[in-house]
């Protein structure tokens, strides 16, 4: 099962080594991590999305993470109300004429065109992992030719 | 204030008296102000035996020990040391020279990254790039090194910031955000923990190296005469209870008492104190203690619960916790028909070894057909070692069929006199952590147990022990095997004794060439006379005892099996 994790870290060289680090040395799977600058300039925060096959593969992940002395703070959304969204950008095959049935699809999300040429069209879209994978369920009837997703990023 | 002369300063506020190490390029600074500095050094002959020998210093003393070496090979000769005192939660630091700041990354000569490298086998590791940096990573390194559940830092320091000048500040207060380790148990689970001790009529303490680096083997006693629980250690919670007590039921595990592993399969309540339920002491997961409840105490939360689930945790430092139980207990179990019974096993299944000729596995017969061949046994020398010293010396092992005779046939009344290499297991720490513990506690006698393949691996050391004075005792029980890869090649590859026959030096000739005494002792009359003699002479004395070859560690649970089926235990 996924899980997502968000920990604030010491805006430090080499952390980023630590975190990935941990998990291959513990044999923990990442199945996303997006992390970025915080307000303060001193912290960065990440975004960790993890497979852990029961609760106590979780609880040891946390546990770990928090032994690192660069790792602030911990907060485990799994059972906590939160946002969480992703975003993609998505290349697929377009012409001029499929430009109503693109749209109408895309109104249905948080999504537009952001550059088209005379075969082809790139979707920016935001979401939930759910919404992001119907969007894309759609957009394949067009011929997706390319896909780049970020790592999911969660909010309490 | 260069920042060499910073660090030096540094050492010496965090009361530093002592540094085993090896110079080189990179910390040519460093060496220069360690010439005149107020600061023991010792030179040794390899950086592994620098490494080790600070981790025995810090075991022996429950100072932190500290080690420095080189750029490049000085620094990745260190990892094994560091290595093992993570795996063993000592504090040390560890200091590395590193290459000029403009030249890391450059693949420049002596160049290793070594941060990058000993990013998991440290509690925490730092590169200076500013000397300014320096005064503030030093006290956090001892900070982190020292406190919590303990463990080796690295601090890499640059050729150019050693040599950079600022004035110096020393930080009066340290703080690290993201760390701040639990003192006290919660009351909560305190209450709980005491409220099953109360109710269970089969507790047995389970204790680990925790009570050594707490410092609560005082309260871990009262306790266990408290609620009269057995108590069974672990291979690093050896001398945290009093191995002649009468509550005491040695070691448990692969090796351990065959009563200490019946106690805790039929044990209704484990307390378990500073100890992490480690594959050697479990056996199998599944079947291990199927009827106890289990309260564990660690200062480290991701202990608690990673190999067995745990009923009642309680994190934190294991002296205060163990008070706080000891005020929460009103009322003790009444475990007198729980005691008559591990008596019982005492009795059945004692500790054995024939005295002729090595014993079988059924533990029944031995090779010999009960014939004396006048052949040494190890745990005979231990025995004698034991006697000659009163129990009173400081004993260190190296790894292998030496340090599980020593576990088994030393009685350690005391914590921090038996060092060894619980966790990682490595060949060659018993020789240099002998060192180191000799240079801690001048005034007791130290004793590396041997095996002739160990003793090999950092025998170089032998030269500093020497130049420097530092008498050490090593027995080598010379079997002319890698013993304990020889016993599993006989039990489980059919004595297919694959690359485990050594040839060895003249072990008398090559000590003495080195300056100290050679004993060879191939009569077991002569063991007791070679160790008066060992311990009459002002000199580090190597005893190079010829064992019965195919002597094995009895008892023994095979891998992978539950821990109450020994062989060998007559269990």
């Amino acid at each position: 099962m996924r899980h997502t994790i968000s920990v604030l870290v010491e805006n430090k060289p080499g952390v980023l080594a630590r975190v990935a680090g941990l998990f291959s040395a513990r044999g923990y799977n990442i199945a996303s991590l997006a992390v970025s600058e915080t307000l303060d300039p001193t912290i960065s925060y990440m975004t960790i999305v993890v497979e852990a096959e029961d609760e106590k593969i979780l609880e040891q992940i946390k546990k770990q993470l928090n032994k690192l002395i660069d790792i602030i703070t911990i907060t485990d959304f799994t059972k906590k109300e939160h946002v969480d969204r992703e975003l993609i950008l998505v290349k697929i095959n377009y012409s001029a004429k499929d430009k109503t049935k693109l749209e109408n699809i895309l109104n249905k999300y948080v999504a537009k065109i952001i550059q088209h040429k005379a075969d082809m069209a790139i979707i920016e879209a935001v979401g939930e992992q759910e919404q992001i994978k119907q969007l894309l369920y759609s957009l394949n009837t067009f011929g997706i030719k390319e896909l780049i997703k970020t790592g999911r990023i969660a909010m309490a | 204030m260069i920042g060499a002369q910073i660090l030096i300063e540094c050492l010496k506020r965090e009361g530093v008296q002592v540094m085993f190490g090896y110079p080189g390029g990179s910390v040519l600074p460093i060496f220069d102000k360690l010439y005149d500095a107020d600061i023991k050094f010792i030179l040794t002959r390899h950086e592994q035996g620098a490494a080790h020998a600070a981790d025995g210093y810090a075991r022996a003393t429950g100072k932190t020990g500290v080690c420095i070496a080189t750029s490049g090979p000085g620094a990745t000769n260190l990892t094994t040391g560091i290595a093992n005192a993570y795996m063993d939660s000592i504090p040390m630091v560890a200091i590395t020279g590193q290459v000029k700041t403009h030249l890391i990354g450059n693949d420049a000569f002596q160049e290793a990254d070594i941060t990058g490298v000993t990013r998991p086998i440290t509690k925490h590791n730092y590169l200076v790039k500013d000397v300014k940096e320096l005064a503030i990573i030093v006290r956090q390194a001892f900070y982190i090194a020292s406190t919590g559940r303990p463990g080796p830092v690295l601090i890499d320091i640059p050729v150019d910031v050693q040599q950079q000048d600022i004035e110096f500040i020393w930080p009066e207060e340290v703080k690290v955000r993201g760390y701040n380790p639990t003192l006290f148990g919660h009351p909560g689970q305190i209450k709980k923990a005491a409220k099953l001790i109360a109710q269970s009529k089969k507790p047995i303490l389970y204790t680990g190296g925790g009570v050594i680096t707490s410092g609560g083997h005082n309260e871990l006693k009262e306790l266990a005469e408290k609620i009269q629980a057995p108590v069974t250690m672990t291979l690093m919670g050896l001398g945290g209870f009093a191995g002649t007590h009468k509550l005491s039921l040695g070691m448990l595990g692969m090796h351990g008492t065959a009563y200490a592993n019946h106690a805790i399969m039929e044990s209704d309540l484990i307390i378990a104190c500073g100890a992490r339920f480690d594959d050697r002491v479990t056996g199998r997961l599944d079947h291990f203690a199927p009827h106890a409840k289990i309260i564990h105490i660690d200062i480290d939360p991701a202990s608690i619960s990673k190999n067995v689930k745990v009923d009642v945790p309680i994190v934190g430092d294991l002296k205060n916790i163990l008070g706080q139980l000891l005020e929460e207990i009103k009322t003790a179990p009444d475990t007198a028909d729980w005691l008559k019974t591990v008596e019982s096993w005492k009795k059945k299944y004692p500790l054995t070894y024939s005295a002729q000729g090595a014993r079988l596995p059924d533990g029944q017969g031995s090779a010999s057909g009960g014939k004396d061949d006048g052949k040494i046994k190890p745990q005979y020398i231990i025995e004698q070692i034991y006697e000659a010293t009163g129990g009173d010396a400081i004993i260190t092992t190296e790894v292998g069929q030496n340090q599980m005779w020593s576990c088994q046939w030393y009685k350690y009344d005391h914590p921090r006199t038996f060092i060894s290499s619980g966790g990682l297991g490595t060949m060659g720490f018993g020789f240099p952590a002998a060192m180191g513990a000799k240079v801690g506690c001048p005034e007791k006698i130290v004793f590396d147990i041997a095996g002739d393949g160990s003793i090999q691996m950092n025998i170089q050391e032998l030269a500093t022990c020497v130049c420097n004075k530092i008498n050490v005792k090593v027995a080598i029980l010379n079997n002319g095997y890698l013993g304990m890869v020889r016993q599993w090649q006989e039990l489980f590859y059919k004595k297919r004794y694959s690359y485990t026959t050594l040839y060895n030096p003249d072990f008398v000739k090559l000590a003495e060439s080195y300056g100290a005494l050679g004993l060879r002792v191939t009569k077991k009359e002569e063991v007791r006379r070679a160790i008066e003699k060992a311990l009459a002479t002002d000199n580090t004395v190597f005893m190079d005892f010829h064992i019965e070859p195919e002597e094995n560690v009895y008892p023994m649970v095979p891998a992978g099996e539950a821990i109450n089926r020994m062989i060998g235990g007559m269990a």
